[in-house]
């Protein structure tokens, strides 16, 4: 009956794909345009941070070298690469030192100082407090070859700030004690993104809590751990992760110490360019990448959950 | 009352300390530029500026500046144009796959580091024909800092209502004069924010730069500075402190200024 | 100007949400039309499906004498004003107003004139150079009805102008509106969940209920014979007693008291028919006594709430367990307890028959 009055009618509820007449987002781009607006940027994306990322887990299993036969004709060599990697004392020794690194200068570093700054100044005003907090930034946003230099210089074994300050002669910092260089170093850099983060969140701590603490008669300490803490529990991993992930990749101790002496500072950053660029085995080298960009996953993969959680 | 005096002392104590460890590094760059003779250990200056004329002598101290400019500008311009477009498009237009897109692109961003495909990156490069090549430096660059922004970006474009863009499209304005004429407008600060959080990164970068670029007359400040340091010899110090003071004066400033004008800060990932 | 003429209209949302289901209207030209419903019934949608920012599932828009139903938004010749007002924040008002024209290309100086006049028309005028930030929520909302005008288009449909406004503003508001419709002529379609608001300003109405129509009218012909128990419930500030009762030849029997059938369903009821009864607080005649010294045709109770609705007073009474309420003048308000009687008006209460009102 209804079929007979109006046909066109029914034709048109029954038929979905001929409804879809026009675009219906906010500004009438449509699927196509959409894809054309994003394909640019996609497509940048693609080759070169996604394709590097692919290339560098084929490049792992292959024997590939800068110079000689194999550059010319790279033979894939399956997990060879790992395996003598594995057996390789120098690969362990800058896994070593760069847990060194990153337990150091960002666990405990980066985290203890930058929390602490924020918990000394977190009820101040005024020009103290800009101070300290302009100092801590600038040693963050300071162009990385600079700084570099200002703590080799700092450090210098003949004329060097630090020996002057210290009366320690002509000790030679860099030379004797490199791990321990590049993380008081890295932890000078690096604290001031700890520090906002933790005065933000301490910002957030609401007032009520901690006076009600302080009037049940809380120290300091009881105040930190019973209302402070369980407050910023949720910032204090998510900055680890990050911080973890920067520091573990972080390059800069290349140009204070370059790996150097002896091996003594090569972390895994600074160990990838050296075996392959600068000895050239660019298959092992690559085979090392693989292995930082697997625990780089691992970390990031926390990261992003705890990020989704929190939502 | 003896606690709290005792409490002062120890705030200011470790106040002390900690502003004697932040400054004393940057100590040297603030006054071996204007000591006549600096060596590495700090010194009150004597306030002489013919140390700059170092920098103007040397073939490639105010060049490398030009070619960080060069290098951060155009990677921000590039960074801000696509990254603007591809979130303008995954924000309002539910395209197949946009979630799972999203999420990709935060974990690339966070776990491809320069440290992680340099290797390939050099590949990439030799191959394409990029070392010593500024634009494909520039094309490296932006490839990896355009996920973080894309998605900085969307957060941003989310967060600005709809009914301006529909409003304008019951006037009849089309797809283009309404990006145009509404939305670029609308997201002006984000633009800005990755405009300079863009340019911050590439400014500072050594790694790129100094794996891709071994021209030295194309090489940015970053490179310039290292090679100044570690080149065999007696480093000039004279040219080094002068020209790290150059290099560092505008990542300052546009700290400054951002601070300032929009009251935000510096926001994690920019040390990527 | 045109008519707005909806055949079948149908909009199914992504998620499988029916928004719209198979919608008939016909606006005329020039008509002032208010379009009221409970949150969620599908008034905001409709609007967007006239505009062209949702794409109609099924059915035809047809504006003037033209199907626009595959035409996009900004080639349908229509204007609208969004609940927020969607002032473009980072131009000011002369701008604001003149985008229309900047759309159309008309030059600079121009549409700045047009913008001008128009603008002086709402007494604007001493505000161009403000942004819409700097503005008051009443001038933002003459800002959009400027900008609206600007246009020149065929029909406004306006998605809750006045929501945004508070309460005084939106008396001066809606009067203003009202008077400029009427100068104007266009014809416009406005979206409202406040009933006063449509009663007041519409020349005729429509009310929504889960993306279908229940009623269409003149406001006068919704509030009183409201045809349906939904419509009868939704419409009035103090919702209308609606009864069951059982016909008993030419009385109804309601709440254990009889009541003479209404003069509108008169002759239209069988005996021992169940239906409901309905009639308005305010149609409701309360007296502490019965009027001719009987009960008879009245709803004899116990008070048991009395609220001060200001100049008047809504009684509860407890008719044998039923809720009846009627509203009394001030001055004569009843105590809690008093017995009471309330005489329905014969000529305004309604009797509804499986939810629809039985009338000739
Ligand atoms: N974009 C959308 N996607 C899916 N469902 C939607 C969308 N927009 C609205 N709906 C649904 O369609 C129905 C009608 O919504 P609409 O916004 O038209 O209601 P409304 O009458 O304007 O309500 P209110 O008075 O609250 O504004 C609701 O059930 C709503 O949840
Ligand atoms: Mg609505």
């Amino acid at each position: 009956m209804a079929q007979a009055t109006s046909p066109p009618d029914l034709t048109r509820e029954t038929a979905e794909p001929t409804a879809r007449r026009y675009s219906v987002d906010a500004a009438g781009l449509g699927r196509w345009r959409a894809g054309a607006f994003a394909a640019p940027a996609l497509l940048l994306i693609t080759v070169f941070l996604v394709f590097p990322a692919l290339w560098v887990l084929y490049l792992g299993l292959t024997d590939y070298r800068l110079t000689g036969t194999a550059a010319a004709d790279p033979k894939v060599v399956g997990l060879d690469n790992f395996l003598s990697a594995l057996g390789e004392p120098t690969f362990w020794n800058s896994t070593w030192l760069t847990v060194q690194f990153v337990l150091g200068s960002a666990v405990i570093g980066q985290v203890g100082l930058g929390f602490a700054i924020a918990w000394l100044l977190r009820d101040k005003r005024g020009p103290l407090k800009r101070i300290v907090e302009g100092l801590v930034i600038l040693a963050w946003i300071l162009p990385s070859a600079v700084v570099s230099f200002l703590w080799v210089a700092l450090l210098d074994a003949d004329g060097g700030t630090l020996n002057a300050l210290l009366g320690t002669g002509d000790y030679a910092w860099l030379l004797d004690h490199p791990m321990l260089s590049i993380i008081v170093f890295n932890t000078w850099r690096g604290t001031a993104f700890s520090m906002m983060l933790y005065g933000a969140a301490l910002g957030n701590v609401p007032p009520s809590h901690l006076e009600s603490a302080r009037l049940a008669g809380a120290s300091g300490w009881q105040q930190l751990r019973d209302v402070v803490f369980p407050h910023i529990k949720g910032h204090i991993l998510t900055n680890l992760l990050l911080i973890s992930l920067w520091t573990f990749n972080d390059f800069t101790p290349f140009m204070i110490t370059a790996g150097g002496p002896d091996g003594k500072s090569e972390v895994l950053a600074v160990h990838v360019y050296k075996v392959a660029l600068q000895s050239g085995q660019l298959g092992y080298g690559a085979a090392v990448s693989t292995v930082i960009l697997l625990i780089n996953l691992v970390v990031a993969v926390f990261y992003l959950r705890l990020l989704r959680s929190k939502k | 009352m003896t606690r709290f005096v005792l409490g002062r002392i120890g705030f200011y104590t470790l106040i002390a300390v900690l502003l004697a460890f932040f400054t004393i590094p940057l100590l040297w760059l603030a006054s071996a530029p204007l000591t006549s003779d600096p060596t590495y250990e700090v010194r009150v200056p004597d306030f002489t500026f013919d140390n700059f004329q170092a920098i103007l002598e040397h073939p490639y101290a105010l060049p490398s500046l030009y070619n960080s400019l060069l290098l951060s500008v155009g990677t921000a311009l590039l960074v801000v144009a696509l990254s603007a477009l591809a979130a303008y498009a995954l924000s309002r237009v539910r395209l197949p796959g946009r979630d799972a897109l999203l999420y990709a692109l935060l974990l690339l961003s966070s776990i491809i580091t320069g440290t992680a495909a340099m290797v390939p990156l050099f590949q990439l490069a030799v191959e394409l024909g990029l070392i010593d090549s500024q634009l494909g430096l520039i094309l490296i660059l932006s490839g990896g800092l355009l996920p973080a922004a894309i998605f900085m970006l969307k957060d941003f474009m989310d967060s600005t209502p709809k009914s301006y863009e529909e409003s304008a499209r019951v006037f009849g304005a089309s797809p283009l004069q309404i990006v145009a004429h509404v939305v670029v407008p609308l997201v002006r600060p984000g633009l800005a924010t990755i405009a300079v959080w863009a340019v911050a990164n590439v400014w500072g970068n050594f790694l790129m730069p100094y794996l891709l670029l071994s021209d030295v007359e194309k090489q940015p400040a970053a490179v310039i500075m290292y090679t100044l340091y570690t080149e065999g010899g007696q480093a000039n110090l004279r040219l080094l402190s002068t020209f790290g003071l150059l290099y560092s004066v505008p990542v300052v400033l546009m700290y400054l200024f951002v601070s300032k004008k929009y009251g935000f800060r510096f926001h994690g990932g920019i040390k990527r | 100007m045109a008519a707005i003429e909806l055949r079948r209209l149908t909009k199914v949302y992504p998620g499988g949400v029916k928004a719209l289901d198979a919608l008939d209207l016909v606006i005329p030209d020039g008509e002032f039309f208010a379009l009221l419903g409970p949150s969620g019934c599908g008034k905001t949608t409709l609007l967007r499906t006239i505009a062209g920012l949702e794409t109609a599932t099924g059915g035809a828009v047809v504006i003037g004498d033209r199907d626009v139903t595959s035409v996009q938004p900004g080639g349908r010749d229509i204007a609208m004003v969004f609940q927020d007002y969607a002032l473009f924040p980072h131009m000011d008002v002369t701008d604001n107003v003149a985008y229309p024209l900047r759309i159309k290309k008309v030059a600079k100086a121009e549409r700045h004139r047009r913008a001008g006049e128009v603008a002086a028309r709402l007494g604007l005028e001493r505000l161009m150079d403000r942004r819409p930030g700097q503005l008051s929520g009443g001038q933002q909302q003459r800002v959009a009805l400027a900008r609206v005008m600007a246009t020149q288009a065929q029909a406004f449909l306006f998605d809750e102008p006045l929501s945004n406004l508070d309460a005084r503003l939106r008396l001066e508001a809606r009067t203003f509106l009202k008077k400029l419709q009427r100068e104007l002529g266009v014809t416009t379609v406005f979206v409202t969940h406040d009933q006063a608001e449509a009663l007041a300003m519409a020349d005729r109405m429509a009310v929504m209920e889960a993306g279908v129509i229940r009623q269409i009218g003149t406001p006068a012909e919704v509030f009183q014979r409201p045809a349906n128990t939904f419509v009868a419930g939704f419409i009035g500030s103090t919702p209308m007693n609606l009864l069951d009762a059982v016909v008993r030849g030419d009385t109804l029997e309601v709440a254990g008291c009889a009541v003479p059938v209404p003069d509108a369903a008169a002759g239209l009821l069988a005996d021992g028919e169940k239906v409901v009864y309905g009639v308005r607080p305010e149609y409701n005649a309360y007296a502490p006594k019965p009027a001719d010294g009987s009960s008879e045709g009245a709803l004899a109770g116990k008070v048991v709430i009395v609220e001060n609705l200001g100049a008047s007073h809504l009684v509860t009474l407890d008719v044998n367990d039923v809720t009846v309420q009627a509203v009394v003048p001030e001055g004569s308000e009843p105590a809690v307890g008093d017995e009471g009687f309330a005489a329905p008006r014969r000529d305004r209460a309604l009797v509804y028959r499986d939810g629809e009102l039985v009338t000739r």
